[in-house]
């Protein structure tokens, strides 16, 4: 078993995690001393590249490659993208409110790799406490020097702030994340051109998950080639899972990929509660299609999820025992996209109230067989083909996202749909 | 020419100035300005929404226009304590919809609604990022964990009977909270003056301030 590597300090340390004190006790900010001393910023971006971190905001793409793509022109920026709001999902909660120093730490190194000077945290608007506590942990930053001016009598200067969100979803997408920061409403933009060019103010722009950028400290002082050697080779290093559900123990795991489900549902989160059967779980949030029991001893990694026609995401595991109204869940998770698409898109604005509207026909027991039909014939108009990875003919995969609880239900709980339908309603009744 | 916000409080024309010199660009302001309006004026008014165009440089337009595009800028009055409900996926497994159905017969209103006393207003939310302590609920935007129905009855009957001054999460999750996604570590001492995320020197308070 590794060790934990985001999770160690706050684990040891249960009440006062988040605080400066504590922080330089556990060894806080010496590899940043070491590294502005010792290290090019190349070097650290190698480190990096070598680590082959895989983001943790959902999408998987390598961190040293991204950044890799940074165009080389000043002003820069870089963003920590700390909106989590995919339903099930609350891991950056945790890493914001009981490590920010890490997560500043972590910012300070990139940004020193990437030639950045100016970098904002973006929380979401229904995080005050986590913000007031990052807010407080980049003031004693800057009070030890470790922002501001001249770091450390690096020569090397950084400034960081705090951005609070108004409460939209969409905001988790990169590109909405910079409109909504340059202060326009949070609507994704057409790429290409990639932030990596054309982010934040039309200027080159990194946006990194909350978590991915807390592993950076690590990477750094441990080497990149000692982070690819945990796990799975394409899966590599140790991630936060988010259990939810019903589950015996839910919380916020930080494990090793390449266990079994099975092992993850049953061992580390404790099995279902009043020992009741399993029927399917949500394997990455909200947007991910879900599995049943017959994938219980696939593996986790992203490739693995991948060939089940699903995804890791956000690595929120909602678990749904033998008690679960399959209909009503699948109608909350289609109620919330409805909810939060942005409306730049008709197959996506349209689509997705389509959706809920039938729904709520079906679970009123007003439906008609051919509903069944009509949800996959709308889904099929958001997302061509029904395929995995999703064919997108939306500006951002919000769209396809909710056509993965109607898709798990027609294919795993046909019945279920079928006994909403009331029997005069049924053909060849 | 008078400021837009002469007639805004002290501490919040200094907020204010604080905002436009933290961004490179002073637009980036426009959310945050759009919360210390909303202290100002209780909530987003046409008034607040000019005046923050104005400090910026924008149209009024421009500025409505973000703010009816994001959940929390409230453009109608809302009870002084503002009670948000998860009924997304996880909370809705575990009870999220009846909480809700508590919390509003507590309170006598519809979801949306506003109880007579001003007090408080209940309303359904999407995920708020506490699925492994649901069902979540949250007053003022401080968290509360593990909520149930009975529980819910008992917060409302509460936050109109004692009427806090600042809500603090600690304070109710003990109250009122169960299970919780992950340990809170110190309790926390700032909480929220009013139904606006309590974050910055303006717009939370610590206790007994
Ligand atoms: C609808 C939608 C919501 C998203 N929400 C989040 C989010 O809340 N947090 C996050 O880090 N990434 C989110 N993402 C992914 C981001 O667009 C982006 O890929 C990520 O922040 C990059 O960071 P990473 O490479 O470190 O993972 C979302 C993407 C989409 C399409
Ligand atoms: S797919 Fe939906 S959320 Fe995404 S840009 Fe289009 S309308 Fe907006
Ligand atoms: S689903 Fe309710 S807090 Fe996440």
């Amino acid at each position: 078993m590794t060790d934990p590597i985001l999770t160690a300090r706050m684990e040891a340390n249960r009440t006062d995690s988040n605080t400066i004190d504590r922080y330089l006790e556990t060894g806080g900010y010496e590899v940043l001393k070491n590294a502005l001393a010792s290290m090019t910023p190349e070097q650290i971006a190698e480190e990096v590249k070598a680590s082959n971190m895989r983001g943790r905001g959902g999408a998987g793409f390598p961190m040293g490659v991204k950044w890799g793509f940074l165009a080389d022109s000043d002003p820069k920026y870089l963003v920590i993208n700390g909106d989590e709001s995919e339903p099930g999902t609350f891991k950056d909660r945790q890493l914001l409110e009981r490590d920010p120093h890490q997560l500043i730490e972590g910012i300070v190194l990139a940004s020193y790799a990437l030639g950045v000077n100016r970098a904002f945290i973006y929380i979401r608007g229904e995080y005050p406490k986590p913000a007031r506590r990052v807010q407080r942990a980049i003031d004693e930053a800057y009070e030890k020097g470790f922002l501001g001016d001249d770091i450390l009598r690096s020569g090397f200067s950084l400034e960081v702030s705090v951005h609070l969100g108004g409460g939209a979803y969409i905001c988790g997408e990169e590109t909405a994340l910079l409109n909504s920061l340059e202060g326009r409403r949070g609507e994704p933009r057409l790429k290409p051109p990639f932030p990596a060019v054309e982010g934040l103010y039309a200027r080159p722009t990194i946006v990194n998950n909350v978590e991915s950028i807390s592993n950076v400290p690590w990477i750094v002082a441990n080497g990149g080639t000692s982070y690819a050697a945990i796990g799975p080779e394409r899966s590599a290093g140790t991630r936060m899972f988010s259990l939810s559900g019903h589950v015996n123990k839910p919380g916020n795991y930080e494990i090793v990929m390449g266990m079994t489900w099975r092992d993850l549902i049953y061992d580390v989160a404790g099995g279902i509660r009043d020992d009741r059967a399993l029927k399917t779980w949500i394997p990455g949030g909200a947007s991910a299609p879900w599995l049943v029991p017959e994938h219980l001893d696939a593996p986790l990694t992203i490739d693995d999820a991948t060939t089940l026609g699903t995804m890791l995401g956000s690595g929120a595991v909602v678990v749904m025992d033998e008690t679960t109204d399959v209909v009503k869940a699948a109608h909350s998770i289609v109620r919330f996209f409805a909810h939060e698409s942005c409306g730049q898109c008709t197959p996506c604005r349209e689509g997705t109230k389509w959706l809920q509207d039938i729904l709520e026909r079906i679970l009123r027991g007003e439906g008609r067989e051919k509903d069944i039909d009509l949800l996959l014939d709308v889904s099929d108009n958001i997302s061509p083909g029904l395929t995995w990875p999703p064919a997108m003919t939306t500006i951002c995969p919000l769209g396809p996202s909710a056509t993965a609880p109607i898709l798990s239900i027609t294919r795993y709980f046909l019945d279920e749909v079928k006994a909403y339908i009331p029997v005069s309603e049924v053909a060849g009744v | 020419m008078s400021s837009p916000i002469a007639t805004w409080s002290a501490e919040g024309q200094e907020r204010a100035q604080q905002l436009l010199a933290l961004y490179p660009d002073k637009r980036s302001a426009v959310m945050p300005l759009l919360y210390v309006a909303s202290l100002e004026h209780g909530h987003v008014t046409n008034e607040g929404m000019q005046q923050v165009a104005e400090l910026i440089g924008v149209t009024a337009t421009q500025v409505r226009s973000v703010a009816t595009f994001y959940t929390m800028y409230k453009h109608e009055p809302v009870g002084r304590y503002l009670v948000s409900v998860c009924t997304s996926i996880s909370c809705h497994l575990l009870g999220g919809d009846e909480v809700l159905d508590a919390a509003c017969g507590a309170a006598g209103v519809e979801v949306g609604g506003t109880s007579e006393d001003d007090l408080v207003t209940v309303e359904r939310v999407e995920c708020i990022g506490a699925c492994g302590g649901a069902p979540a609920v949250q007053v003022n935007y401080e968290l509360i964990e593990g909520v149930t129905d009975i529980k819910a009855i008992d917060l409302i009957d509460w936050l109109r009977n004692t009427t806090p001054e600042v809500v603090l999460a600690d304070e109710l999750q003990q109250l009122f909270g169960g299970q919780k996604s992950f340990d809170w570590g110190v309790p926390e001492p700032d909480g929220a003056i009013a139904p606006v995320p309590a974050f910055g020197p303006y717009g939370s308070a610590e206790e007994g301030r």
